[in-house]
């Protein structure tokens, strides 16, 4: 600070940086409301097929997620190629959906539970037998809304 | 220390940009702007009866059949999915008062069959042409009743209009004859 006190008058004056602690802040605040922390790695290659007539989902908090696809690279050797379903981190049978859909409805407010929805991010590649059985399981777990992830693709 | 005892030292803001920085490129790093959308289905509820045989109008069935190789079979006639949308348009509201077609479009029926060898990819399209065209007869209905685009007009009208052109797509149990 002396430095300048000394060339004061002479020298231009300096920019004032005072308010870049609160651009920052900004995009800050910005990026932590857009930021959904990355809760579980995907084990599926999941590349999710386009859709023009899509709804957007809300309250994340009220969403459980099933993802079905190959495994990756990585878990082929163990898992082989035919396409399988995740559950939260971890692979699993169909038979595991009804304990999985309740232990997400079980912390959710009571009023809010008949509007969870599930979910369902299925490969483009993946053939409807998997799903099918999927669904199925979703209705005798009484867990009807449904909403397949799509990604928005050109109007025609 | 040796100061010029005149107002509050001001309290150095120069690291809080750094801070907020690294904060910042956290979060950029950790972030994955989630774009979940997706197509929203209603699934029916599940019962252990086989559903009891109900006598339809066979005008009122727009039946769409999905084989595993992925074609349409639409009323008995292989159609191309690019036409879908304005056939089942067609049906709904039937413009000509054609025999063959729906009564009204409270009545009209959308049937879907696929096999369980049949690509999501293909599922997904079929349901959202399906899904866009009655999106496309409710926003044309709305601009003939209220002179706006059925995003624009409110809830109660929104509720008339969806009363007027149900979305009824009935799922049949999948075939297998592809042996998936």
């Amino acid at each position: 600070m002396g430095m300048f006190a000394k060339k004061r008058g002479k020298a231009e004056p300096a920019i004032s940086t005072a308010s870049l602690p609160d651009i920052i802040f900004m995009l800050l605040f910005f990026f932590m409301v857009v930021t959904k922390l990355r809760d579980s790695e995907l084990k599926l290659q999941v590349n999710t097929p386009e859709a023009t007539e899509l709804t957007k989902l809300e309250k994340k908090s009220l969403v459980n997620y099933i993802f079905i696809g190959k495994p990756v690279k990585k878990y082929q050797a163990k898992y082989g190629t035919s396409p399988r379903i995740q559950l939260g981190d971890k692979f699993s049978e169909i038979e595991d959906i009804p304990k999985f859909i309740e232990e997400h409805k079980l912390g959710v407010n009571e009023k809010e539970r008949p509007a969870v929805i599930t979910s369902l991010k299925v490969d483009v590649g993946t053939t409807m037998g998997i799903v099918t059985d999927v669904k199925t399981e979703l209705r005798k777990a009484n867990q009807l809304k449904v909403n397949y992830s799509a990604k928005p693709g050109q109007k025609k | 220390m040796a100061r010029k005892t005149r107002g509050a030292p001001e309290i150095n803001a120069g690291s809080m940009a750094d801070i907020a920085f690294l904060l910042l490129i956290f979060f950029l790093v950790t972030t994955t702007i989630s774009e979940d959308k997706g197509v929203l289905v209603k699934l029916p509820p599940w019962s252990d009866e086989p559903p009891p045989e109900m006598k339809l109008n066979e005008r009122n069935v727009f039946s769409v059949l999905v084989n595993a190789n992925n074609q349409l079979l639409v009323r008995k006639q292989p159609l191309d999915i690019d036409n879908l949308r304005e056939d089942a348009k067609n049906f709904i509201m039937n413009p000509g008062n054609d025999p063959m077609m729906a009564e009204q479009p409270t009545k009209a029926i959308i049937s879907l069959k696929n096999d369980r060898g049949t690509e999501f990819k293909t599922y997904i399209q079929v349901y959202n042409e399906l899904k866009a065209a009655y999106n496309e007869l409710r926003d044309e209905e709305s601009r003939i009743r209220h002179g706006k685009g059925f995003d624009n007009i409110t809830k109660e009208q929104q509720k008339e209009i969806r009363a007027a052109i149900p979305l009824v797509i009935s799922e049949a149990e999948p075939t297998d004859l592809a042996n998936e």
